[in-house]
């Protein structure tokens, strides 16, 4: 049920629609002031997506960099252990500052160098769209500020330093939830009173229009390598992929290229929390109604009066209210599946590929790891599972050891 | 109903005024405050109230507004509280009132339902802060037929298209951002407002009223200058505030507020302190 482009019978999918909406979802709730704002940064979006020296200086920044194309391991023990399908990992976490956020701050900050702004922002949850902001910022000389709620500023003390040392000033938000809710909603605020002069960097598949757009696109590499891959390493497609979904760039990137591929089944794994019936979870498709928070229209967490709640997850990256609209839409038509893990399966899961594979993730990568190991002895062991490894798990040891009453200083 | 907005701004052109718009949080810091505060703010000599619904992630609010929207949701202010506590306004004074609403609340309680409810409560018009008109289609399409204004907003930074698109679906008046900011950011430019103004007539005779950037007298008296309307937000919501945390309630916070509304009457009315 994918839309097709019309005429030229490739079959290429072409979301979202003129006015930025995938089906009914997504859009442009955007105040007056950022709208022209906007309209430049899609209409400059569109002009260097086809132009020669942007496309040649953002591939080599992604090679030598960002250190792509990254590999797509076939973690043996992990796929014996489970004893069904065999599992590969793509390894987003070997990016340069260790996920796979720096494929889109290397495409946005170089826009914004192109369009002459000398001052950067973003909002940050976990903190590595922060560090990826400010680190691409440090290399193209732009300034850059980055927006933390302080909650989240506790759980990764290292990724704030770490902004600090990489030259960008960390504001934090101490409103609201003091999570990445409000960095986005302070971030907004910054942009809407320096739009001239300053670029935002949002970080995920979220936000007004083109933002899901232009970030699903800077992040589509990640599908589009691994397909390549799997090709060269198995000569067929795989029969699933599997990828956290907080915002849902690093599940965009990963599925955006297979999407015409019917036969590969594609699943989000949101953040169950505590429990969906705990109340304290980011299952936005479990237990979300549709709404518009912070310009675009898609599932949400909130209340009978339509306040955003307050979300909890262990992993700050996924602990966010509203889940991007493509993945609403992809959902919609029946192409992708969402479902949740809790806090104790990702943390076991964390456990798991660190023992078994000699690999830490990141505790957001951690429960796409944790359906993993659900999905994998329930396929046969002809069929191939990739799962997108977004993220490395160092900013997340202090936290992990302070949760088991460990001090690590 | 657009017509009670209307007919403010046609008494206030006839007797040589600019219209008064002061911005007060529904529930800030309790329903019963706002209740009293609303014919009273009319007394003290406002002409249209715009009247805030609380929302837990206001984007284009700046701390004080923000301050004020968790004061009121600290009680769970919601938006069907606010449209009966406007019906039983509306029993009480006819002062024109407009709901400024984020959109997601008004999309979560329908949006027909919303105007249809809005409306019989005597509710005369709607902004939302975070719905341009490319976004309100459904909003609008309910709205006229009901006869709910829809206040746009226009911005220091749109551009003739947008002028045009923008004035052409408000009703009511157009609202003009007076600076590229959120709510309570710092001090218009009177220049500079007197320059888009001059733009935006030359596309739209419906009446103009300036907001965000005035929280003076003084400052009222200029952009009424330009402007046929003037709206003030976090100034009377910081006074609110001041209040309260001076221990104020009842009668003494509404005089709080009061006060502070006549004198920016006077200001704008070219008079009084600061003149």
């Amino acid at each position: 049920m994918i839309q097709r482009t019309s005429g030229n019978g490739s079959g290429r999918y072409s979301q979202p629609d003129r006015n930025g909406h995938f089906g009914p979802y997504g859009g442009q709730y955007a105040p007056e002031t950022l709208m022209p704002a906007l309209a430049e940064l899609e209409q400059t979006y569109r002009k260097l997506r086809r132009d020669k020296a942007f496309n040649r200086e953002l591939n080599n920044l992604l090679s030598e960099y960002v250190g792509r194309a990254t590999p797509l391991y076939h973690a043996a023990r992990l796929t014996a252990q489970l004893g069904g399908a065999k599992i590969y990992l793509k390894r987003e976490d070997l990016c340069h500052t260790g996920a796979h956020k720096i494929n889109n701050t290397v495409g946005q900050v170089l826009m914004a160098k192109y369009m002459g702004k000398p001052r950067v922002i973003a909002e940050t949850g976990a903190g590595q769209h922060g560090v990826a902001t400010a680190t691409v910022a440090a290399m193209l000389g732009l300034e850059c500020e980055v927006y933390m709620g302080t909650e989240d500023m506790e759980r990764q003390a290292l990724n704030v330093y770490r902004m600090r040392l990489l030259g960008a000033k960390c504001t934090g938000v101490h409103h609201g939830s003091r999570t990445l809710k409000d960095a986005i909603s302070e971030a907004m605020r910054d942009w809407t009173t320096n739009v001239r002069t300053t670029h935002y960097v949002l970080g995920s598949v979220l936000g007004c229009h083109p933002y899901p757009m232009i970030v699903r696109d800077f992040q589509s590499v990640i599908g589009r390598e691994a397909r390549k891959q799997i090709l060269k390493a198995e000569g067929r497609l795989p029969d699933l992929l599997v990828a956290c979904v907080g915002g849902g760039s690093n599940a965009i990137g990963l599925f955006h290229a297979f999407i015409p591929d019917q036969g590969v089944d594609m699943l989000g794994v949101e953040a169950g929390g505590y429990g969906v019936e705990s109340g304290k979870h980011a299952a936005r498709f479990a237990g979300g109604t549709l709404g518009v928070l912070q310009g675009t229209c898609t599932y949400l967490l909130q209340n009978d009066h339509g306040q955003i709640n307050l979300t909890h997850s262990v992993s700050a990256g996924l602990d966010y209210a509203a889940v991007g609209p493509e993945h609403a839409w992809l959902r919609e038509q029946g192409r992708s599946r969402y479902c949740h893990i809790t806090d104790d399966e990702a943390m076991a899961a964390f456990d798991t590929l660190a023992r078994v594979e000699g690999i830490i993730p990141a505790l957001e990568s951690a429960h796409a790891v944790a359906q993993v190991i659900k999905e994998a002895p329930r396929l046969g062991k002809n069929k191939i599972i990739i799962c997108n490894l977004s993220g490395r798990g160092d900013k997340d040891v202090y936290q992990v050891a302070r949760m088991r009453g460990l001090q690590v200083t | 109903m657009t017509q009670r907005i209307d007919n403010a701004f046609r008494a206030a052109r006839k007797a040589g005024r600019k219209v008064l718009i002061p911005y007060v949080m529904a529930g800030d810091p309790d329903l019963a405050t706002t209740l009293a505060l609303i014919p009273a703010l009319q007394r003290a000599g406002a002409d249209i109230i715009e009247l805030g619904i609380p929302f837990s992630d206001p984007i284009a609010d700046g701390p004080v507004i923000l301050r004020a929207a968790m004061r009121a949701l600290a009680h769970d202010t919601s938006l069907d509280d606010v449209l009966k506590l406007a019906a039983r306004v509306r029993a009480a004074c006819d002062v024109p009132m407009v709901f400024m609403s984020y959109y997601n609340p008004i999309h979560h309680y329908g949006v027909e339902r919303f105007v249809r409810d809005a409306v019989a409560a005597g509710v005369d018009g709607v902004i939302v802060p975070d719905l341009p008109p490319e976004e309100g289609h459904e909003l609008i399409v309910a709205a006229r037929a009901a006869g709910l204004a829809t206040i746009f907003l226009l911005a220091p930074t749109s551009d003739e298209t947008r002028i045009r698109k923008v004035s052409r679906q408000a009703t009511g008046f157009v609202y003009y951002v007076s600076l590229t900011g959120i709510t309570g950011a710092g001090h218009a430019n009177a220049q500079d407002v007197a320059t888009h103004l001059t733009a935006i007539r030359a596309h739209t005779n419906k009446p103009i009223a300036v907001g965000f950037g005035i929280s003076t007298p003084e400052q009222a008296r200029q952009m009424g200058q330009f402007a046929d309307g003037v709206i003030v937000g976090s100034a009377l919501v910081k006074e609110i505030e001041t209040g309260v945390e001076k221990g104020r309630q009842g009668d003494a916070l509404v005089r709080t507020a009061t006060d502070f509304v006549a004198r920016l009457r006077q200001g704008l009315d070219g008079g009084g302190p600061g003149h």
